[in-house]
């Protein structure tokens, strides 16, 4: 068995890969008060550290040292303390098939002969979209445990109305992504990535990528389809009984998914790191850095979104669902499927 | 029909976001207080000042006519005569207690707008956060002193 290529790189790219998401989560939280606060002409945090770079590390501080009562859970307190592990978990895991860059051909170091090295952890696995599904499935089941644990009936509630949110916006997603399978005839990411050498898929399926990104939106939990969100602000949510750094790892588990949905987005739609072509071919550095420019500027749109728009009411959110955006994706699909039965080739 | 809607919505999402766009390449309104001065108008109501004339004496004259009209009850005020050896203000009487309770004055002006000789006017600071409740009893002694605002006053 080949030890290098098949464990050991893997084992580094992933612990690069959590490490570098772990940090992302801390800045994108940063950057999210400070571009919120520019829409709302202010400045947002400035006073820790330059620029206020050193806000997180205060925020963390502080969960780590807020205290904590656990009293009275449902059945099980093994749970309560698991589920938002159950979400953080989830949330990492689905950044396994995103292709961040192209191969890194063979090369020597120091007499010792280095095998190629896929820039993605596993985006070359032929069911890579359904995975992407799985997990996404998964990641719900934190929330609802979360909720039922917590041993209050509003986060009871709380717990279901976002897991029916999470689980309804599914639909009209799978068919985007399916319109975009008609094009790439691939579920492998890597493979949708090199189709878009040309033309990335946002031009071919624009009606697909907005139903995507709305999608995306609301399985993030994000503005403006955060009621359940603010509940926890506000009243009560899935994480009113979570304090301290349990509430941090809730945090952290959406905003991980936030990226990890942005980071689907410029794959799936903006082209990855293959488009433009000419750049990418440059050097692997360049083609990283296209995937890293598309994935901030999808969570730059993601922050003007949600500093923009008002939130929208649970049941609208479920009718604009059910009523507007599925049928939407189906006569997308069908039109999709017609148009490229009858063009040649 | 739907769509129609659908996409006039859309147009107007598209605007709100345009807005804030917009904002986002302004700069921000907001004041960095101790860096920045704040601006405010000439008749902003701060700290209260007692004020002296051009001789140096007081003006207050332990009328208690402010801890008359107070709405909260925050001025107390105790007179005294003054004696030839010990004058303080010009004329009979001064006030020897002067004691306004911060935490309780409401800044509202009426024991200025009240005061007969002029004695008493609210300046412009407004940074008195302390960390002890009893400093916040502010007697003569520190009302007599000036006020050093960090401000910008705008024409009135």
């Amino acid at each position: 068995m080949d030890w290098i290529a098949n464990l050991v790189i893997p084992l580094i790219k992933s612990l690069i890969v959590v490490i570098g998401l772990l940090v992302g989560f801390a800045y994108m939280t940063w950057a999210e008060r400070k571009l919120c606060a520019r829409f709302q002409l202010r400045y947002g945090p400035n006073r820790a550290g330059p620029f206020g770079l050193l806000q997180p590390v205060a925020d963390a501080f502080k969960a780590i040292f807020k205290e904590e009562t656990i009293f009275g859970q449902v059945h099980s307190k093994a749970i309560y303390v698991m589920a938002p592990g159950i979400s953080l978990a989830a949330a990492l895991l689905a950044f396994a098939v995103v292709p961040v860059g192209p191969t890194i051909n063979s090369f020597q170091v120091f007499g010792f002969r280095v095998p190629d090295i896929p820039l993605s952890i596993a985006a070359d696995v032929n069911i890579g979209v359904l995975y992407l599904f799985a997990i996404a499935g998964l990641g719900t089941y934190g929330i609802v445990l979360g909720g039922w644990t917590s041993n209050n009936k509003y986060s009871l509630l709380g717990a279901l109305r976002t897991t029916a949110q999470m689980i309804s916006y599914e639909l009209p997603m799978g068919l985007a992504i399916v319109s975009v399978l008609l094009l790439s005839e691939s579920l492998s990411l890597t493979k949708i990535v090199e189709k878009q050498a040309i033309l990335p898929f946002i031009v071919l399926q624009p009606v697909a990528a907005l139903i995507y990104l709305i999608c995306g939106l609301a399985e993030a939990n994000r503005s403006p389809f955060d009621l359940p969100e603010t509940e926890n602000e506000l009243v009560a949510g899935f994480a009113t009984e979570y304090g301290g750094i349990k509430f941090a790892i809730f945090f952290m588990a959406e905003y991980i998914n936030m990226i990890v949905v942005c980071a689907v987005i410029a794959t799936l739609f903006l082209g990855g790191w293959q488009w433009p072509a000419f750049l990418a071919d440059l050097h692997p550095i360049v083609a990283v850095g296209l995937f890293f420019a598309k994935t901030a500027f999808m969570l730059f749109l993601f922050v003007w979104i949600r500093s923009s728009l008002p939130r929208v009411r649970y049941d609208k959110l479920m009718q604009f669902c059910w009523k507007f955006l599925f049928p939407l994706a189906l006569v997308n699909l069908a039109v999709t499927a017609v148009v490229i039965a009858l063009l040649p080739g | 029909m739907v769509v129609i809607e659908a996409i006039g919505g859309l147009w107007q999402l598209i605007r709100a976001m345009g807005v804030t766009l917009k904002h986002f390449f302004q700069k921000p309104i907001t004041v960095q207080y101790p860096e920045e001065k704040v601006r405010i108008y000439p008749r902003f109501r701060g700290r209260h000042e007692l004020q002296r004339d051009e001789d140096g004496l007081e003006l207050c004259v332990g009328c208690g006519l402010c801890a008359a009209i107070c709405p909260s009850g925050a001025i107390y005020v105790e007179a005294a005569e003054n004696t030839e050896g010990e004058r303080y203000s010009k004329g009979e009487r001064y006030a020897c207690i002067y004691e306004i309770n911060m935490t309780r004055c409401i800044f509202c002006g009426y024991c200025e707008e009240a005061c007969p000789t002029g004695a008493l006017k609210l300046q412009h600071e407004f940074a008195l956060a302390d960390y002890d409740r009893g400093s916040l009893v502010y007697d003569k002694t520190r009302l007599l002193q000036p006020a050093s605002p960090h401000v910008i006053i705008l024409e009135g």
